[in-house]
């Protein structure tokens, strides 16, 4: 890192935001987010393990508003992560690649995911008839 | 005069390294994660899994079915978790922090495997004996 005269590559802060580069760090925070939902996931394992009073305990944070928040924003990252990731694969063999398909393939990404989080919160809300 | 083969000279370094690999079982892990993660959400949407109640949890949890899906949802779920906040620490952490990040991120996700298997298998062990 001595050599501090060597050119360096257009900033990112001077691209503007498109449907590519904004689902392809969108990828990334989601899957940071949905690191801790596996976290989640354990510690609801464990609650299951050790007492009815740990298990009650954990969901009844999970029905706070803040959890049912919290899990409305796991939901679409789950659902985003999923669809983008498939997405991620068709270019993996080669699939998708020309401008025009992936913004395409991007907008379904995007209107795919939102669906499906609407759905399942839609049902979850109406079985339980509430915080879930 | 050098000795040295240009096999010599390339192993280990750049793609002789871990690097294939990594991104491979990055992929694996994902198609494996596209059933297993709809099998579990289409389990708690449907209400199939009540997470509402401690038993109807682990009446879900016990089955056997259920258990080894379950293990295997855990195990792949932390896998691919680590290997994707892996490549996002190596981008933006940098220096000795770097290393400590990776080894508690390594560390972490290995805790959180076990803890989340062995609690699938002791609540079907449970269900089992009753």
């Amino acid at each position: 890192m001595a050599n501090h005269d060597r050119p360096l590559s257009p900033h990112l802060g001077i691209y503007r935001w498109q449907i590519s580069n904004g689902l392809s760090i969108l990828h990334r925070m989601t899957g940071v987010a949905l690191f801790t939902g596996a976290f989640l996931f354990v510690a609801w394992l464990l609650s299951a393990l050790v007492a009815p009073a740990c298990y009650d305990f954990f969901m009844g944070v999970m029905r706070s508003w803040f959890g049912v928040l919290v899990m409305l924003g796991y939901t679409f990252c789950f659902y985003f992560h999923l669809c983008n990731g498939i997405r991620h694969l068709g270019w993996d063999i080669g699939k998708g690649y020309g401008k025009d398909t992936a913004v395409k393939t991007g907008i379904i990404v995007v209107v795919i995911s939102s669906t499906l989080t609407l759905i399942s919160a839609f049902i979850v809300y109406s079985s339980t008839g509430g915080a879930s | 005069m050098k000795y040295r083969t240009p096999l010599n000279n390339v192993l280990g370094l750049g793609s002789s390294k871990s690097g294939v690999h990594h991104w491979w079982v990055q992929r694996l892990t994902a198609v494996a994660l596209i059933p297993l993660t709809l099998w579990f959400a289409y389990a708690v949407v449907s209400g199939r899994l009540d997470v509402s109640s401690f038993q109807g949890a682990r009446a879900f949890i016990g089955q056997p079915i259920h258990a080894m899906l379950l293990i295997l949802l855990t195990f792949t779920m932390l896998h691919h978790s680590q290997l994707g906040l892996q490549v996002i620490v190596e981008d933006y952490v940098h220096g000795p922090l770097k290393t400590i990040t990776l080894i508690a991120s390594k560390f972490a996700h290995i805790m959180a495997g076990v803890a989340g298997i062995y609690s699938i298998v002791i609540i079907s062990i449970a269900g089992q004996a009753s």
